[in-house]
């Protein structure tokens, strides 16, 4: 960019991970693994060491039975939230648009928000049978909630000044929705994707401890029938890993797509 | 039309907020008229109504009674004849410069390459060549509201609608865009309606300013600004210059002294 010539200087705030935080948080890290490691060694706790675990993830990894389980807890995660925020964001708009939407839907979010979605696990599967769709259906209704909650209030909230100025141009009612309401929206509905995301995991994985053939959270329910402590290691580190790259995503799809927006 | 035929005219206008114990009458019974290609500034105290008056014109707001006429015809809705600059500047966060130039024109259905052009056009005269493709958010204030202006202008609406568009830049920028907002008038004598709450400001652009009053907001005084254009710094610096600020520094803040005292 040019030199800019007028009194105020833009802001010009670079984002992104100072090389200084990222060192500590790997030296954090290191330092915790070789706490376990000591607490492990030294008797002082029951607990697999690493290196025990780290073998039980190699063998899990060869033998297939560890990508099958993500592959199927995370298969169940995706349909429930692909369908859940897809249903959200229709209905979100709706209700920040029109409030007679809002009036007629809102009092059932606001009751279905307060009800954990595992609650409607036993409810579910009397309904809904025992395979995949209770689950689903549970995923769907946590990633739900949380999309139609932020859509909604990012539609309410966007600046009056924004369609006054589409108006002015001569925006009608559907072009200012398209062009003004849904992109101002965006940042909003991205913080609910990514809080939806965040709750359907760990829906799915509480869902596979109480109800599954498959998936992580069934493979550490049955190695806690074994007393299979590596096992379990390994599957609630899968865990924390999955969730984590899933929330990146969200952020980084975030930075791409609300690049736009002034931050503090 | 009759060239003798008001721009803008208020004829009678009133407008109240609320109904009831919290009807708040906003404006009442303003009559002016505002001929085509004259500069018109409004100033009073905060709440008199000044932006009310201004969303009348733009159809952003409906009058409680009398009639708003633009061009003769009763104001029903905004229009591309009314280009409106705002004092948030309302650029739109999520599209470049050259983007948001362009969004009026996209709205006028005129194709591609048209729109480019006239949007360039637009932001050369502003001086923002070389931030076309710039968001908002790397530009300062002044230049983002360069960039609303030329927005406003790219539509070529015969009328410029301003509330307080220079209220929120430092001294120097605003002293700028002032001569840069007669310069560009100068070629094409649009009718400008501009609100300010800086007296001098008030007096070095109009050829009257209109100082209201507030609780209700209402006329006050019309006063005539006998300076010549084009208005250069001399002319802030005139005698005369002071004299007509000076009555409209009195008409504004006196009066609502002695109001509120
Ligand atoms: N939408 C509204 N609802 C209720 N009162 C309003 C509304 N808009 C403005 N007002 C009131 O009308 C008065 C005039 O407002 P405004 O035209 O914005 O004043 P000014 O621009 O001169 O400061 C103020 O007292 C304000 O509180
Ligand atoms: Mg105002």
């Amino acid at each position: 960019m040019s030199v800019i010539s007028d009194a105020e200087p833009p802001d010009q705030k670079r984002r992104g991970v100072p090389p200084r935080a990222l060192v500590l948080g790997i030296i954090s890290f290191a330092a915790g693994i070789g706490l376990w490691w000591l607490a492990t060694v030294s008797g002082l706790s029951v607990l697999p060491n690493p290196l025990a675990v780290a073998i039980r993830f190699g063998e899990l990894l060869a033998n297939g039975q560890l990508l099958s389980d993500a592959g199927a807890s995370l298969a169940r995660v995706l349909t429930g939230f692909v369908i859940g925020t897809a249903v959200a964001i229709p209905v979100g708009f709706l209700m920040g648009w029109y409030k007679t939407a809002r009036s007629l839907i809102d009092p059932w979010i606001q009751f279905f928000r307060v009800v954990p979605p595992l609650a409607i696990i036993p409810l579910a599967i009397v309904t809904l049978g025992i395979d995949e769709k209770p689950k689903i259906f549970v995923i769907f209704l946590a990633a739900f909630l949380s999309s139609v909650v932020a859509t909604y209030q990012g539609v309410i909230s966007v600046d009056k000044t924004y369609i006054n100025a589409a108006r002015v141009l001569g925006a009608s009612d559907r072009t200012i929705f398209a062009k003004v309401v849904i992109p101002a929206s965006t940042p909003f509905i991205l913080v609910g994707f990514r809080i939806g995301l965040g709750s359907a995991w760990a829906t799915v994985v509480a869902a596979e401890l109480i109800a599954a053939q498959s998936g992580l959270g069934f493979r550490m329910q049955q190695a806690q029938l074994y007393y299979d402590l590596p096992t379990i290691f390994v599957s609630l580190i899968t865990i924390g890993i999955l969730g984590l790259i899933m929330d990146r995503v969200v952020v980084w799809s975030d930075t791409r797509l609300t690049g736009w927006q002034e931050r503090m | 039309m009759d060239t003798q035929d008001p721009k803008i005219r208020f004829d009678n206008v009133t407008k109240v907020f609320g109904e009831g114990v919290d009807a708040f009458t906003a404006l009442r019974n303003l009559n002016l008229d505002i001929a085509d290609g004259e500069i018109v500034t409004v100033v009073g105290p905060s709440g008199c109504g000044k932006s009310t008056a201004m969303n009348i014109v733009a159809g952003l707001q409906d009058v409680t009674s009398g009639q708003c006429l633009v061009n003769g015809t009763e104001v029903h809705g905004p229009g591309p004849d009314r280009g409106v600059i705002f004092q948030q500047y309302a650029l739109f966060p999520w599209l470049t410069v050259r983007k948001n130039v362009e969004f009026g024109l996209k709205l006028q259905g005129l194709g591609k390459d048209e729109r480019r052009k006239r949007a360039e056009h637009y932001i050369a005269l502003v001086g923002l060549s070389d931030f076309a493709d710039t968001l908002p958010k790397n530009l300062s204030g002044g230049m983002k509201q360069r960039c609303a202006i030329a927005r406003a202008y790219a539509v070529n609406p015969s009328v410029l609608l301003m509330d307080e568009p220079f209220g929120a830049l430092d001294a120097l920028t605003r002293v700028r865009l002032q001569d840069q907002l007669l310069d560009t008038w100068s070629r094409d004598k649009r009718t400008i309606m501009f609100i300010t709450h800086d007296v001098d400001e008030a007096v070095y652009l109009a050829h009257r300013v209109i100082v209201l009053a507030a609780r209700p907001g209402r006329l006050q005084e019309i006063i005539e600004v006998d300076l010549p254009f084009p208005r250069n710094e001399d002319i802030r610096l005139s005698s005369e210059f002071t004299k007509i600020r000076n009555r409209v520094w009195h008409a504004v803040y006196t009066r609502s002294d002695k109001e509120t005292a």
